[in-house]
């Protein structure tokens, strides 16, 4: 039995996703651009799914673009806006994947306070110039939710000629979609965050935005994103997002529960573990994220004993996992890299069980004494 | 249940067989591959490329693959202190200290969190059991013998470990990796330091790290017979490199004085010296008293001395007079081709 606690990685194909995409490879195969009958049974399953997403997200179908995933929908999201003029800027917690190209593009960089919100004051002293602005929904590693509706307002206060992104990677399955999408004029989507494959996203681009093609060539997605449609990609993609949808209401209280219920455990039984961003009732972070900072232990060794038990969690990201450096989401909130290099990210899903949770809770504890012991 | 052992794997010919002769031994074999270094770097075992080597070999093998990174800890105790060293003149061996600091420290000391008891490695040695004790014995090819690099081990680190190429000659171990069919068994062996890229070498590397001084080189009796651009690359006994002409005898780096920023040059002979101060002299078990053979270089011919106590330290006297060690450099002591301890030469 697995216990897979690393749902903000990614997240298992949904069934109803599976059953959408087989007859994609194997029955209406044909290229949706092309204009035998074949390939107008394969765009109108494209038009269908982008309806469906449109729908979900409250957006008008046009203004969904197919991507290859989060990093694709945020690097156009920033790079499609600016010039050598107009700079990006974005929060010091954000993806890398907002944060490379910001940085590649020498934008501005604010800071977030302590618990990991975004300081939005700081849009006031950006230049007028700015192309976009980039704040995510939710942080990938440590969860804090951002005042998303806040920044939009200093955004449209300060910089009226400057789009405004949000990064909602993690927020699909747990936040409000529509409230996102009318605070936004961007918003990047990664199907493999619920339940959907790898390999496809979405940039919602609202009517207006003006984005500089990032690859040219056939002209798909009305010339905004050329390439060959991954048709199993985008039914796989709408079908999770309405199996997601439908169980969605009911989901992020239970699962919300059982998080506290985690975090809440593992605190009773490792008194001096620091549970990152901590405030009560958890009201500030995402109903699935349990992330803490364990003293004195190192990350990789607690990873490598929760495998042993067949639970699979995160020490940061997962593309941090590897990195040389502590996870900058820590630093910019403030921890030490003492601290920093003992941390842990266990992402509860829709299907996670209180049985799992206490197991979970258990075993982080013995891994826990069990490498300090060796430590004395 | 097998016994666990974590075997470092570096990506290269050695540690993939050493992993799976340990298989065929009958161990649960762990594989790590330790990621040591983030800068730039061609050689040694820290590249991408090697990391993925070694995935795959444990992919090939059935065991598991994990990867620890103790960077930090490597810049601690290997790379700044080999920097420190060249700029104050010393000829540091950065292997001898990733082995003290971080192979047969840091993890250990992680096998010890996991609850492995059992360490391993593809070094060119073996182990061997006397009633005194464990012992670093040479390695069966005497060409790969890495016993000199292991001489800091103590007890409680030898009782642990695992060194299963100790036996078996480097050829052998190409063979068995083409037999098993691993994808590492052509891979060149990794050479040089592994921190420093092969373009640009030691110079470049160290001059983005501290600042270098150029040096006047002297004769014996102070005249000035010419020069070099950096004192902190000049290593005592050097020959090469120092543009002196050919029609002059040869002649050696036979001292480096940083405080005047003078190297001095003169036949080998002004080299010797009968006896050499240590440091960090540590015994592989109890102090033993005698005469020892001692290796003062990787692969270097083993000098006959003994090692006596003077002052706080230890010096080492040479039965006859050899060639001054350059100071950083690790002296081992060697009996019966067992290694019984070592220590830093000094000056």
């Amino acid at each position: 039995m697995e216990y897979y606690f690393d749902s903000a990685a990614t997240t298992k194909l949904h069934p109803k996703a599976l059953e959408a995409m087989l007859p994609a490879f194997s029955e209406f195969y044909g290229n949706p651009s092309g204009s035998h009958s074949m390939a107008r049974k394969s765009l109108r399953k494209v038009d269908d799914a982008r309806e469906q997403l449109a729908e979900l997200l409250a957006v008008k179908p046009s203004e969904i673009i197919f991507t290859s995933g989060g990093t694709e929908s945020d690097n156009f999201a920033i790079k499609g806006p600016s010039t050598a003029e107009r700079k990006p800027a974005t929060f010091n917690t954000e993806h890398h994947a907002v944060l490379e190209p910001v940085e590649c593009l020498d934008g501005a960089v604010m800071p977030v306070d302590e618990s990991g919100v975004a300081i939005a004051d700081a849009i006031k002293d950006l230049p007028e110039t700015t192309s976009v602005v980039s704040c995510m929904a939710a942080n990938n590693e440590i969860g804090t939710l951002q005042p998303i509706a806040e920044v939009a307002a200093q955004v449209r206060e300060n910089l009226p000629t400057a789009l405004f992104h949000v990064d909602a990677v993690q927020g699909f399955c747990w936040l409000n979609m529509s409230e996102i999408t009318s605070a936004a004029d961007l918003v990047s989507l990664s199907a493999h965050k619920f339940g959907g494959p790898k390999g496809i996203g979405v940039l919602v681009s609202k009517k207006g935005c003006q984005l500089e093609p990032q690859l040219v060539g056939g002209s798909q997605e009305r010339g905004k994103r050329s390439g060959t449609l991954n048709v199993p990609g985008i039914v796989g993609m709408a079908a999770a997002a309405v199996a997601t949808v439908e169980r969605k209401a009911a989901k992020v209280s239970e699962v919300k529960q059982l998080r506290d219920r985690l975090s809440n455990g593992i605190k009773a039984s490792l008194p001096d573990a620091v549970e990152t961003v901590f405030q009560e009732g958890r009201l500030n972070i995402l109903p699935n994220i349990a992330h803490f900072c364990f003293p004195e232990v190192a990350s990789e060794a607690l990873i490598f004993l929760l495998e042993r038990e067949e639970i699979m969690a995160s020490a940061a990201s997962s593309c941090a996992s590897g990195a040389m450096q502590p996870s900058h989401v820590l630093t910019a909130i403030g921890y030490s890299k003492e601290l920093a290099s003992g941390s842990l990210r266990l992402s509860l899903s829709y299907e996670t069980t209180e049985a799992e949770v206490d197991h979970v809770i258990e075993k982080v504890t013995e891994s826990v004494n069990q490498i300090r012991k060796a430590k004395k | 249940m097998k016994e666990q052992v974590l075997m470092a794997m570096s990506g290269g010919v050695d540690s993939s067989v050493a992993a799976a002769m340990l298989q065929d031994e009958g161990y649960e074999v762990i594989g790590v591959t330790m990621k040591l270094w983030g800068g730039d770097s061609d050689s040694g075992c820290c590249s991408i490329s090697d990391v993925e080597d070694a995935r795959r070999v444990a992919d090939q093998l059935g065991i598991e693959h994990h990867v620890f990174i103790f960077g930090d800890e490597f810049n601690e105790f290997v790379v700044d202190p080999y920097v420190q060293d060249h700029s104050d003149g010393r000829t540091p061996n950065p292997c001898v200290e990733c082995n003290r600091h971080i192979k047969f420290d840091k993890l250990y000391q992680r096998a010890d969190e996991l609850g492995i008891d059992k360490v391993a490695t593809g070094h060119h040695a073996a182990i061997e059991v006397t009633d005194a004790g464990y012992h670093i014995a040479r390695g069966a090819d005497e060409k790969k013998d890495q016993s000199y690099v292991l001489y800091m081990l103590d007890q409680a680190q030898l009782k642990r470990l695992l060194l299963p190429l100790g036996i078996t000659i480097k050829d052998k171990v190409r063979e068995m990796a083409s037999e098993i069919g691993l994808r590492t068994a052509a891979k060149a062996d990794s050479q040089d330091v592994c921190f420093i890229h092969s373009v640009g070498g030691r110079q470049k590397f160290l001059g983005e790290r501290i600042p270098l001084t150029p040096a006047k080189l002297v004769d014996e009796n102070d005249e000035a017979v010419g020069e070099v651009e950096s004192i902190e690359l000049v290593t005592l006994g050097q020959r090469r490199g120092l543009n002196l002409g050919g029609d002059h005898d040869r002649r050696y780096v036979v001292d480096i004085d940083r405080k005047e920023n003078k190297v001095e040059v003169g036949p080998k002979s002004k080299l010797l010296i009968e006896s050499q101060p240590l440091s960090q002299l540590v015994w592989t078990n109890a102090e033993v008293s005698g005469e020892f053979e001692f290796q003062c270089a990787a692969h270097a011919k083993t000098r006959n001395g003994r090692i006596q106590k003077s002052g706080d330290g230890y010096i080492v006297t040479w039965e006859q007079p050899q060639p001054r060690v350059a100071a950083g450099q690790s002296i081992v002591m060697y009996q019966d081709n067992l290694v019984v301890g070592g220590a830093l030469a000094e000056w």
